[in-house]
């Protein structure tokens, strides 16, 4: 993962390691825990999960202000965790449960908050894209400071859509910032073998939107690009495009026929570039950090799995009344 | 404490895997997240990781065992008790509790027949004639402009975005002045790019806007079609309620003349099938600009079917800033007693042409404009049939899946008694638009179409 490097401006505080740890040590075990409740049953359908991709979601979360707006497509539990969502209510949801944060209405690819500003969980590739120009297109009309990060896949980058709300968003100066997640692949497809351009951060250029690459397994660095590209988009420049190679440890969904990639590929990220692993040896090389403080971060997380995951079978499910609400306001 | 690793269930439909791979063996010690297994079925391969910190007892099933039940146990780790929080094992209850009788349930309540979203029925009352306020004559163009510029003084979240509707003052000239009077801010040129342009709007409303969406004609808006459906129509269920979308998509729509298959289509029965639209397809021009208002300031997604040929017809509109039209209201546009005649849209010129035609050979005809064809008020449907007994269908749309398949299909069911003769459905032919004059007069519906049928109804 050959990405740009940028001269650091300033060493992370051990409190910002410490953000960066929690938030995606909490995706992590919140993931696997969504993973084994699949695998007892009570998930059903699609469940797409985030481990591997921690990094980019925290990063990103950690500029942005209040108000900021998010979107992005159905692998969407790390960015609801990374926004302050709570993760009973991701965690019902996705159980079908009625304390869900759709009361069970929309499951693993459907989730909003109002509150947090977390415009969703979309299902079809690419759609969230031009929806999150729109956001950003209210902030303009209302002339807030705010701005919106539109995350989406290797595999959305090649969507037409994505090329019109480029042309848009650069036209109209939107300050929307398109998070193209590289994970390398879209479902078995590798990007290689579906794009003839795989370096998707050039494709702004002929909108003449600035962008960078970004190591997007080092949540430091994503950090760092992410304040960047906000300050460009609050100063009223238009969008801007971070490409974040990045790394899906499991399978597309939870059925994947795990034959498009080999096992010593995935090690190979794992055991090398694991943005949890990173942070906590940057945190135990500083002095004031030692094993059983991190000991109490993971003790401290499973527990909140762990409730989650209780919470999201004892909730009920929906009444069956609503069954017909919500249909129209 | 020990604790069973469980055979997962990698899909709702799987029943039982195959253990293709032991990546542990008894002993190893292992850590939340570690791989401890590689399980199969026809359709997809799958890793089993530790769910717990602690040492491998036992492999229970060999590696590359087949069949085996999901839910069963695989293998016992020995774990530190001191670091739990949950139980050990997760517990068989837990997988195999009763999912609640909620099919039962569904099924006990569910209705004899689908039932269809409607808002609470709006008071039976009657409309109140043009006549009551001042009125202008004005044309469908003026109208649809005097309700945009209305409202977009009355609430200022209210813009307009589209291809042509500023500089050029609308491709059919609807959006004229509007630009001047509101500035670029509120009147928004858009590049040719419709499924673009339909995603951002929806994304203006997630956000609190109310964005009246112009397609130059619905025959674009094809290209939109996810956007209109999966994100604009969808959200607010799957949102359980949060995430309304306020919007209108508003554009010519039908056969306009001799412009051939790709531009002459009207997509009424379409979007009609989408639970979370509301439909409109007005006639008259107070209906245009009552509806339109209404739409604008309706919190739902709102498709308003325009059609290019009435744009120029002129009707008697109440100047009154405050007049609506409330959605969900059909019009019973003349009283009558031998046949009730369902129209909407441009089929409602050549039903009233037609019921002069049945005048002339006696037959008193009752005509019922929809306007409203999502949620469409039946009630008024059914009650003229009980009257009349009689029903007869009028749309350009095709004849498969059409609006009038739908109100014949409410007939039957809630007036079947009332019925003297088969109801029957006058459409466009089932065929693409033809460009040569002679064929597409052949096409469209015609009042002796309608004649015709009526004819056949009354038995006359
Ligand atoms: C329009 C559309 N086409 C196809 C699909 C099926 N599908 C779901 S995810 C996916 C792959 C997308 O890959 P990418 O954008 O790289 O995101 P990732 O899954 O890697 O996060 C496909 C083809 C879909 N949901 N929507
Ligand atoms: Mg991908």
């Amino acid at each position: 993962m050959a990405a740009q490097r940028r001269r650091r401006t300033q060493k992370p505080t051990k409190d910002e390691l410490l953000g960066y740890y929690k938030s995606m040590l909490l995706i992590r075990r919140f993931e696997e825990k969504a993973g084994q409740l699949y695998g007892m049953g009570h998930i059903g359908g699609f469940c797409h999960l985030y481990i591997g991709q921690e990094a980019v979601v925290t990063g990103l979360e950690a500029v942005a202000i209040k108000g900021d707006k998010r979107i992005t497509a159905y692998r969407d539990h790390g960015h609801m965790l990374a926004c302050g969502m709570h993760p009973n209510g991701v965690m019902a949801e996705l159980t079908g449960r009625q304390g869900g944060y759709s009361c069970g209405k929309g499951g693993s690819m459907h989730m909003f908050s109002k509150e947090r500003h977390f415009y969703g969980g979309h299902g079809i590739v690419g759609a969230q894209v031009p929806i999150g120009a729109g956001l950003a297109f209210a902030d303009k009309y209302l002339q807030t400071d705010n701005i919106t990060f539109t995350y989406f896949g290797d595999g959305a980058a090649n969507q037409g859509q994505i090329y019109e709300t480029f042309n848009m968003a650069s036209l109209w100066k939107l300050p929307v910032i398109f998070v193209i997640e590289n994970n390398q692949y879209a479902m078995g497809t590798s990007t290689e073998r579906a794009s003839s351009t795989p370096e998707f951060h050039t494709r702004g250029a002929a909108f003449e939107i600035p962008s960078e690459m970004v190591d997007g397994m080092d949540v430091v660095a994503v950090k760092e690009a992410g304040e960047r590209a906000a300050k460009h988009c609050r100063g009223g420049g238009g969008p801007y495009i971070l490409e974040l190679l990045t790394y899906r440890y499991r399978g597309h969904s939870m059925s994947d026929p795990a034959k498009y990639r080999s096992r010593e590929e995935v090690q190979k990220v794992r055991g090398e570039q694991d943005p949890i692993d990173m942070v906590r040896v940057r945190l135990l090389a500083l002095k004031s950090v030692n094993e059983d403080d991190i000991k109490k971060i993971d003790k401290d997380i499973r527990a909140l799995v762990n409730s989650a995951a209780d919470f999201a079978k004892a909730s009920p499910e929906p009444d069956v009344k609503e069954l017909y609400t919500d249909v129209y306001r | 404490m020990k604790f069973e690793v469980l055979m997962p269930s990698l899909s709702p439909t799987m029943e039982t895997g195959t253990l293709t791979k032991w990546l542990v063996a008894a002993g190893d010690s292992v850590s939340i997240g570690d791989l401890v297994a590689e399980i199969e079925t026809d359709k997809s391969t799958m890793e089993v990781d530790a769910q717990e910190d602690g040492t491998v007892l036992e492999l229970l099933v060999a590696e590359g065992s087949e069949n085996i039940p999901i839910n069963t146990p695989i293998a016992i780790l020995e774990i530190d008790g001191d670091e739990m929080s949950i139980p050990a094992s997760p517990p068989p209850e837990v997988v195999t509790e009763a999912p609640p009788k909620t099919s039962e349930v569904i099924t006990e309540a569910a209705p004899k027949t689908p039932e269809v979203i409607t808002e609470a029925a709006p008071p039976p009352k009657v409309e109140q004639p043009h006549g009551v306020s001042e009125t202008l004559r004005t044309d469908v163009r003026t109208a649809l402009r005097d309700a945009m510029a209305e409202e977009m003084r009355r609430d200022e979240m209210v813009f307009l975005m589209g291809e042509e509707v500023a500089e050029y003052q609308g491709a059919y000239k609807i959006s004229q002045g509007l630009l001047e009077e509101f500035g670029e801010r509120r009147v928004v040129d858009t590049p040719i790019t419709e499924h673009g342009f339909t995603g951002l709007g929806v994304g203006a409303a997630f956000a609190g806007l109310r964005p009246i969406v112009e397609f130059m004609t619905f025959n674009f808006a094809m290209q939109a079609m996810d956007q209109m459906i999966n994100s604009a129509a969808k959200t607010l269920y799957m949102s359980g309620g949060q995430m309304g979308c306020p919007i209108v998509f508003r554009g010519p729509n039908g056969a306009a003349a001799r412009v051939a298959a790709q531009h002459s289509q009207d997509y009424a029965a379409w979007y009609s099938h989408i639970p979370g639209l509301k439909v409109i397809q007005p006639f008259s021009a107070a209906d245009a600009k009552g509806l339109l208002k209404s739409a604008i300031r309706d919190d739902n997604p709102v498709i308003f079917l325009e059609n290019e040929i009435l744009y120029s017809h002129e009707s008697d509109v109440p100047i009154d800033e405050d007049f609506t039209v409330p959605i969900g209201k059909a019009r019973i546009w003349q009283q009558g007693n031998d046949v009730t005649l369902v129209s909407f849209g441009i089929g409602m010129s050549h039903t009233l042409r037609a019921a002069e035609m049945l005048r002339d050979i006696g037959i008193d005809a009752e005509i019922i404009d929809l306007r409203t064809l999502r949620p469409m008020d039946t009630a008024t449907v059914i009650e003229s049939v009980k009257k009349t007994n009689r029903c007869v269908t009028i749309e350009e749309g095709w004849p498969v899946c059409s609006i009038g398949n739908y109100v014949s299909s409410v007939i039957m069911q809630e007036a079947f008694d009332w019925l003297d003769a088969p109801v029957i459905n006058c459409t466009g032919k089932d065929v693409p638009m033809p460009y040569a004059a002679n064929l597409e007069k052949l096409a469209l519906i015609s009042p002796n179409d309608i004649v015709e049928a009526v004819r056949s109804v009354t038995y006359r």
